[in-house]
């Protein structure tokens, strides 16, 4: 790590890491505190009340409503104070900010692959701009695993079958641990890695140096092709005897049942793995599943495919920042179609 | 009241009352089976106890060098295993309950004493199976199972295990189902509910949790064996299944659990606080309903441990509420046991000790609850060994300093013998100290980052792991010598009197080891709990008379 390292809290360095210290500081504030006074008196009835004679008999006491009330309801009104604050903390962890810029990571015993909208992939690495929110999608080819990054404060546990996510936005540049915080069989402690935070242009010239590779959106568009999508949903998703694709993620979708669920990750992973447990309005049963025919990655590129999908404006699947000359015309061919058709 | 006369103590007891093995495999007597469970549990604890010391070893340097990471998997799940489901939670209630709970109330024995000696072949039969599992190849899921590891993925003996904590459930299910029966039914006549000692408060609570909860984990395991048997597609996704579903059966039992060992070790600090203060407990029905409301609120919390998980933030919110809520009786029993003490006459012999010890402890594990219950913390802290440090303060730090405090506590009364207290003592501050010195560097490891169940780690995090491998050292000779000495007593301690601390209790108004029914004739409660009185009026209520003729 190159930050250096101080007993009792681990590096901060994202813009919640210090919101958490701070409530952990007030935890342990407020615990020490109890833990003392509890202790104090403890020990200073111990010692005051030992016994003298060993045929003594205290006089009996009767309880008091009084100090049992105070001492249930002051305890009560302190913890509420942990809760509001805990929860508070907590809703900013979970809530990605609309503007983060995606990366997917897929875990598996006993590594984490890492694919940026960009294209570039990593294992056990991950590269991220400071200054920048980056918002995680993540999901697991085997067991859960779970995304810990200490110097953010940050985790979440990855489930198959499903999409969790994380974002952080980090402040100073550095290389912090990565943590597989779930128990996954027998690597479990080798399924470590880092997170490397660079400064904005350090990241630019690393996304520049990493040209080879095809963004997500365009492999997902292949994938789209091979698999034989295009026959029902139509060579740019404009659909056919599937529904259209087009402009459709992050929409409500009108299902057979009279539900409408929103077109999101989970819902366009489950349309693809298991087709009939959510018809949309108008469709027959038609489409066969396609579970064990695409691997998570693959998933996760059609995903960004149909994500591209949207227009040129949707920032999500954006460049994070202007466009490195070679970096990969991609993104742009892959949004065209969307584009032209609208 | 009639005259008091000093009574004549029986030779014949509980224990001599009748000789051979199989006077023993085929006794109903609720004493005996508590001492079939105590040797059980005993040995169950070594066997977790020697994993324990494995992992602490394995853990002294940053690499993984002295075991194999299968090895060391196995290892720590089978010490979770063990040590949760075949020594903590049997210890209080199937010990020191099974001895003591038809004792207090004044009852010959148990409601059901052929169920009561069923338990204990049940628990027998699940631990040897478990024993099976050990020895064929080993479990290396963690205790927890989570699933689709143990049913997908895992190459281990995970059915043979399950089958192991499926059976032992049973046993737990009668022992509550005996308590809670005889609580009911048996107690003498005058002891009203409110007359009576709070380890039967306490036991009550546990045994609504024990029939309540165990069904779940039951139902929960057996799932488990069914999808990895025959793939039925419960926690599977690819068939349909949800993996998370299973935390949800997992902790709705397992979080309660923790409740069985902590409030029977919390009924034994209740007697030891109350009676070696010669007070009674300060807000009797607090303490006492307090059992129950944290027995009930267990059940609305388990939620608290899937907080990244991927459960909706909102049932994040609420299961956080609730955990909060239920830190509040807890926090009630330690402020009232404090007051308890308050112009009391405190003596400091080795139970005693035990109980400050424990308050001390739970307190600190308690309060780091606090840390977990509050979402945004425990997203960081969770899956730390901050949990490790944690869970240990309330197991170890609560239900065996409960139970270790207990069992010297009635020590003289089940064995007839003084153990040596100067020992006792001894070996008590010695397992407080091991007991910090291993755990407590384990809470700035966790907030620093370092995973539980990690076989190498990363190396700032040695000095941390050299503290507690060091305190688990000390912890392991501070738990052998009790084991010698208590041994030790049985044959060369001094011969216990029926009442050596002249208490009010029940259990202290018969001879020391009672005969087998308990009582010479059925005692008539005129005393409130916890009333202490002058000797001669405490020294014992029965008669005894030989109506056995004596052994030549």
């Amino acid at each position: 790590m190159q930050t250096p390292w101080i007993p009792f809290i681990p590096p901060s360095a994202s813009t919640l890491s210090d919101k958490v210290d701070a409530l952990y500081f007030y935890l342990v504030g407020v615990t020490i505190f109890f833990t003392l006074l509890i202790w104090g008196v403890l020990g200073f009835f111990v010692i005051k009340y030992r016994r003298r004679n060993r045929y003594e008999i205290p006089r009996p006491v009767a309880g008091s409503l009084k100090l049992e009330t105070m001492w249930s309801v002051i305890p009560f009104i302190i913890a509420m104070t942990m809760f509001a604050w805990g929860a508070q903390v907590f809703f900013q962890l979970w809530r990605p900010p609309a503007n983060a810029v995606e990366v997917y990571v897929v875990g598996k015993q006993w590594m984490w692959k890492i694919q940026h909208t960009t294209g570039q992939r990593e294992i056990n690495e991950l590269h991220v701009p400071v200054g920048r929110k980056i918002k995680l999608i993540m999901t697991t080819e085997d067991v859960i695993h779970a995304f810990f990054v200490p110097a953010f404060r940050i985790k979440a546990d990855v489930v198959p079958g499903r999409y969790t996510t994380l974002w952080f936005e980090a402040t100073k540049p550095g290389r912090y641990h990565l943590f597989c915080a779930e128990y996954c069989g027998m690597n479990h402690s080798g399924m470590i890695g880092s997170v490397v935070a660079m400064e904005p242009t350090e990241f630019d010239s690393w996304l520049s140096g990493n040209t080879s590779q095809q963004s997500p959106a365009v492999a997902g568009q292949q994938i789209y092709v091979t698999l034989g999508c295009v026959s029902c949903h139509g060579a740019s998703g404009e659909g056919g005897r599937g529904p259209a694709l087009e402009g459709l993620f992050g929409k409500q979708v009108f299902l057979n049942n009279g539900q409408t669920v929103v077109a999101d990750e989970g819902y366009v992973r489950e349309s693809i793995v298991n087709p009939q447990a959510k018809l949309v309005n108008g469709f027959g049963p038609i489409m066969p599943t396609f579970q064990g025919q695409v691997s998570e990655e693959q998933l996760l590129q059609i995903l960004a495919f149909i994500k591209s999908l949207q227009g040129e404006t949707q920032p999500t699947t954006a460049r994070p920042s202007g466009p490195v000359p070679g970096s990969s015309p991609a993104p742009a061919a892959a949004a065209s179609p969307g584009a032209v058709n609208r | 009241m009639e005259e008091f006369t000093p009574p004549v103590p029986s030779k014949i007891n509980y224990i001599n009352a009748q000789y051979g093995l199989k006077s023993w495999l085929l006794t109903k007597d609720h004493k005996r089976i508590a001492l079939l469970y105590l040797g059980s549990i005993t040995f169950f604890f070594f066997i977790g106890g020697i994993y324990a010391m494995l992992i602490r070893l394995e853990l002294l340097t940053p690499q993984g060098d002295l075991l194999q990471s299968t090895t060391y998997n196995k290892v720590f799940t089978q010490h979770g295993i063990i040590m949760v489901f075949f020594f903590l939670i049997p210890s209080i209630p199937a010990t020191l309950g099974n001895f003591l709970v038809p004792m207090m109330i004044g009852a010959k024995d148990l409601a059901f004493p052929r169920i009561n000696l069923l338990s204990w072949y049940i628990y027998m039969l699940g631990g040897l199976i478990t024993i099976y599992a050990l020895l064929a190849g080993g479990v290396d899921t963690g205790w927890t199972f989570y699933t689709p590891f143990s049913t997908t993925f895992s190459n281990s003996y995970v059915v043979a295990a399950g089958l192991g904590i499926f059976i032992n459930g049973f046993s737990s299910i009668l022992t509550g189902l005996n308590f809670i029966v005889t609580i009911h039914t048996m107690r003498a006549p005058g002891m009203t509910w409110f007359r009576l000692p709070l380890f039967i408060w306490s036991h009550y609570a546990t045994s609504l949790v024990m029939i309540l909860g165990t069904p779940v984990i039951a139902i929960t395991v057996l799932l488990v064996a069914f999808e990895r048997v025959a793939h039925i597609g419960i926690f599977d996704p690819a068939v349909g299944g949800d993996p998370v579903l299973f935390q949800h059966l997992f902790w709705f039992y397992s979080h309660p659990a923790v409740y069985i060992m902590i409030l029977p070790s919390m009924g034994v600090v209740s007697e030891l606080i109350a009676n070696f203060s010669r007070k009674n407990i300060f807000g009797y029905s607090f303490v006492a309903f307090s059992s129950l409301a944290i027995a009930v609120f267990g059940f609305l919390v388990w939620g608290h441990h899937l907080f990244v998980s991927g459960q909706s933030i909102y049932a994040g919110m609420i299961f956080s509420f609730l955990s909060f809520a239920v830190a509040v009786p807890s926090a009630i029993k330690v402020f009232n046991w404090t007051a308890t003490l308050y112009k009391g006459s405190i003596s400091f012999d080795t139970p005693m000790l035990y109980a400050l010890g424990f308050i001390g402890l739970f307190t600190i594990g308690g309060m780091t609850g606090l840390f977990l219950a509050t979402l945004g913390v425990d997203v960081h802290v969770t899956d730390t060994y901050f949990i490790v440090a944690h869970f240990h303060y309330i197991m170890v730090g609560g239900a065996i300093f409960g139970y270790l405090g207990g069992l010297h506590y009635w020590w003289p009364k089940i064995s007839g013998r003084m153990y040596p207290d100067g020992w006792g003592r001894f070996s008590a501050l010695l397992i407080f100290a091991g007991f910090n010195l291993t755990f407590f560097p384990q809470f700035v490891a966790g907030y620093l980052g370092m995973p539980r169940r990690y076989h190498a780690y990363p190396p700032e995090f040695q000095v941390f792991n050299v503290l507690s491998t060091a305190g688990a050292s000390i912890l392991a000779v501070g738990y052998l010598i009790p084991a010698i000495y208590l041994v030790w007593s049985m044959r060369y301690g001094k011969v216990a009197p029926g009442n050596p601390w002249n208490l009010p209790g029940l259990e202290w108004r018969t001879q020391s080891p009672p005969p087998t029914e308990n009582f010479d004739y059925t005692p008539v409660v005129t005393w409130e709990a916890y009333e202490f009185a002058p000797p001669e009026e405490t020294e014992v209520v029965g008669r005894f008379r030989d109506e056995v003729p004596e052994k030549v």
